[in-house]
């Protein structure tokens, strides 16, 4: 196997300032007048995205980058496809690179279709022969024949993705930089984008994956690096990186939410929210909340004064805003005569937590009985993360594209005429890139 | 600047087609007028110029019709001041494209100068239409012209290449682009005739590759006109020297494009 990529101490340092931040006039006169602005760096703060990166890739081989938002990754790739170049180190490409970090790149609204298919796979590296040949091709695969002479300042957001994407899986490059663009578009698209990538690992190319579907990068890569503060702080087997990196990302985030400075918060604060805490049935800390899973919410609170008749709520939100659910104790029928000063805590028990895998936030609040006086009220203030599990018992994973919630349910088969009765489940063996 | 970087320009070279092709398809979508913006800009110039300096001010031209004199000086002025206008902020209005991808950052800018000559083009024949009207017989001077044409082209994509760099780091470019090249006009003599200047200014306004450029153009199509050997190569080296400024600030600038756009 042959080296195709060698990165070697590669660091990048970008400058935040704040010099340009006058917008006086007579201020900026004098900054003109005295050329102060050709002297003003040394006021620029300045971070490193990325700290002494070395790694290689072989030729054939997926390679796949996780970490949190921030982490370097995007600084990482940016600099492989050339786009930026690092502050020190080397990167050493042997073959034609695309980079794949926008879908539609180069896109015009007032182009066609057509002259953008043309545009885009230009800009992507393409020569106007290589697009004439594919066009038929990529045409087909975009599924929007019909409008191929519009602007596509009239297609659906939809249709342009598809149009971008149909362009991209047509590229022939010896090495393919591929950025998050799966994370938009619907469920059968984002799958025929995924079985293009593979159809593209199977043709030996070597291809570097960057995406927040764990799944997907399990199932496409046997390699993974983990990025975390601009350093690689894991680089082995996919499966291993992945299941360390979920560790480190729920152990710290959702086993407590310390709500002492939480900020959005309203309400007079004689009695207030000290934090929340997500235990499994037994009352220890619950690192890694799964989809299914039973779940203790224990709210502790603190009161200054003696409290008559509160009610405790709090809604769930998807990270779009959607409301999931709302509950408190009202909604229950609960009556708390008097809650005493001092520290206590409420639980509540939740059987099954039928959320899919996805993130969620929840807003809390403390009111007296009628709801029109609050006395602590915390938007958005905790972060609900809830991992992917075998929900189904069927070895497939679900996630946020497959809906909020899944009720606990199970399909009887017995009504059918279907041959070889049992479970009715397929063998785990057969391997499918999503389950969807 | 190795032989790769100019590999890396050759093996691109068709994006800077596609470049232009696109400025162009863009720039008339929509037009009722469509191309015919390319003679109308300098027509309307000429009309302006030939009733307020032709008729009011009494210019001298050189022996030539105020009209067709003005017009030979605005064709070239106007490709230069239009690339210059929208190759300034090439890279600033296609920045998501810096940002996202990698090619020759210089066929942005590069691609306007390309685009531009269309209009160019279309301005040129309508001077040749006007040369007919007003009996201009063409002299074997006019073989001079793609020579003129070159320098024009070379200083257009060099000043293009500094003003479009300059313009991502410092965004007050675009706000000095139109008045520089208001006072690049007056400096230029598009409205006047050179020889209205004093002889003792003129070897500092040769400086001005523009004056060689409009002086050379107007020497090539009346044959009335010396053509001054001496201001073209002057010209040309300025035109050269400008190009390599331009180019030299923009490779080193371009590596922090996506950074600072």
């Amino acid at each position: 196997m042959s080296i195709v990529i060698t990165v070697n101490q590669l660091s990048k340092q970008y400058r935040i300032g704040h010099a340009d931040e006058i917008t006086n006039v007579r201020e900026s006169l004098v900054k003109l007048l005295t050329l102060s602005f050709l002297r003003d760096r040394q006021r620029e703060e300045t971070i490193w995205a990325l700290r002494d990166v070395s790694f290689s890739i072989e030729r054939g081989e997926t390679l796949g980058i996780i970490g949190r938002n921030g982490a370097g990754k995007s600084t990482l790739l940016k600099i492989l496809s050339r786009i930026t170049s690092p502050t020190s180190g080397t990167v050493k490409v042997d073959g034609n690179v695309a980079a794949l970090l926008e879908v539609g790149t180069g896109f015009h609204q007032e182009l066609t279709g057509r002259e953008n298919i043309f545009m885009n796979g230009s800009i992507l590296g393409m020569s106007k022969k290589e697009v004439g040949q594919k066009l038929d091709a990529i045409i087909e695969f975009s599924g929007v024949e019909k409008f191929l002479d519009t602007p596509i300042k009239r297609y659906s957001s939809g249709m342009r993705l598809r149009l971008g994407f149909a362009v991209a899986a047509h590229l022939n490059p010896d090495i393919l930089i591929v950025d998050e663009v799966l994370a938009v578009g619907d469920a059968a698209f984002q799958k025929k984008c995924l079985n293009a990538m593979e159809n593209m690992r199977a043709g030996a190319r070597t291809v570097l994956f960057v995406s927040h579907n764990l799944a997907a990068v399990e199932n496409l890569c046997q390699r993974c690096i983990w990025i975390d503060g601009g350093q690689i702080r894991m680089d082995g087997e996919s499966r291993d990186v992945i299941q360390a990196y979920m560790g480190s990302v729920t152990g710290g985030q959702s086993a407590v939410s310390d709500l002492q400075n939480a900020e959005n918060r309203k309400g007079n604060g004689k009695i207030r929210f000290c934090k929340v805490e997500f235990l499994s049935r037994d009352g220890e800390a619950q690192g890694i909340i799964c989809a299914g899973d039973p779940v203790v919410m224990r709210f502790h609170y603190a009161a200054s004064e003696p409290i008559a008749h509160p009610s405790i709520g709090f809604r769930i939100y998807t990270d779009m805003g959607t409301l999931v659910t709302e509950t408190s104790t009202w909604h229950h029928g609960i009556a708390i005569p008097l809650l005493e000063p001092g520290e206590g805590y409420l639980d509540l028990e939740i059987g099954c937590l039928n959320l899919m895998p996805a993130r969620y936030s929840m807003s809390l609040w403390i009111t007296d009985m009628t709801g029109t006086f609050v006395y602590d009220n915390i938007e958005h203030g905790v972060t609900l993360e809830v991992e992917k599990a075998n929900i189904y018992q069927s070895g497939r994973d679900l996630d946020s594209r497959c809906g909020i919630v899944f009720f606990p349910q199970k399909w009887d088969l017995s009504g059918t005429l279907a041959s070889g009765q049992g479970t009715g489940k397929h063998p785990p063996s057969q391997r499918e890139p999503l389950a969807l | 600047m190795g032989i790769d970087y100019f590999k890396e320009i050759w093996r691109y070279r068709e994006l800077l087609y596609f470049f232009a092709w696109r400025e162009i398809k863009l720039r008339y979508r929509q037009a009722a007028f469509g191309a015919a913006w390319a003679v109308i800009q300098p027509l309307f110039g000429m009309v302006l110029f030939t009733f307020v300096f032709g008729r009011m001010a009494r210019m001298p031209s050189d022996g030539i019709p105020y009209p067709i004199f003005s017009y030979c000086g605005l064709v070239p002025w106007t490709y230069f001041s239009n690339v210059l206008g929208m190759a300034s902020s090439s890279l600033t209005v296609n920045s998501s494209l810096i940002e996202n991808v990698y090619f020759p950052r210089m066929f942005l800018p590069a691609g306007m100068a390309l685009a531009g000559l269309l209009d160019f083009a279309v301005g040129s024949v309508f001077l040749v239409g006007l040369m007919v009207y007003y009996h201009v017989r063409a002299s074997w001077a006019l073989l001079l012209s793609p020579l003129v044409i070159l320098i024009m082209i070379l200083l257009t994509i060099g000043v293009s290449l500094l003003l479009a760099a300059l313009n991502v780091r410092y965004r007050d470019v675009k706000h000095a682009v139109p008045f520089l090249i208001q006072v690049w006009m007056f400096a230029t003599p598009i409205i006047y005739p050179a020889s209205l200047v004093p002889e003792r200014y003129r070897p500092f306004l040769a400086l001005n590759p523009c004056w060689g450029i409009v002086n050379g153009f107007r020497a090539c199509l009346f044959p009335g006109l010396p053509f001054d050997m001496k201001l073209m190569a002057t010209s040309m080296a300025m035109a050269v020297v400008v190009f390599l400024v331009g180019a030299n600030y923009f490779y080193r600038a371009e590596k922090s494009f996506a950074d600072v756009i």
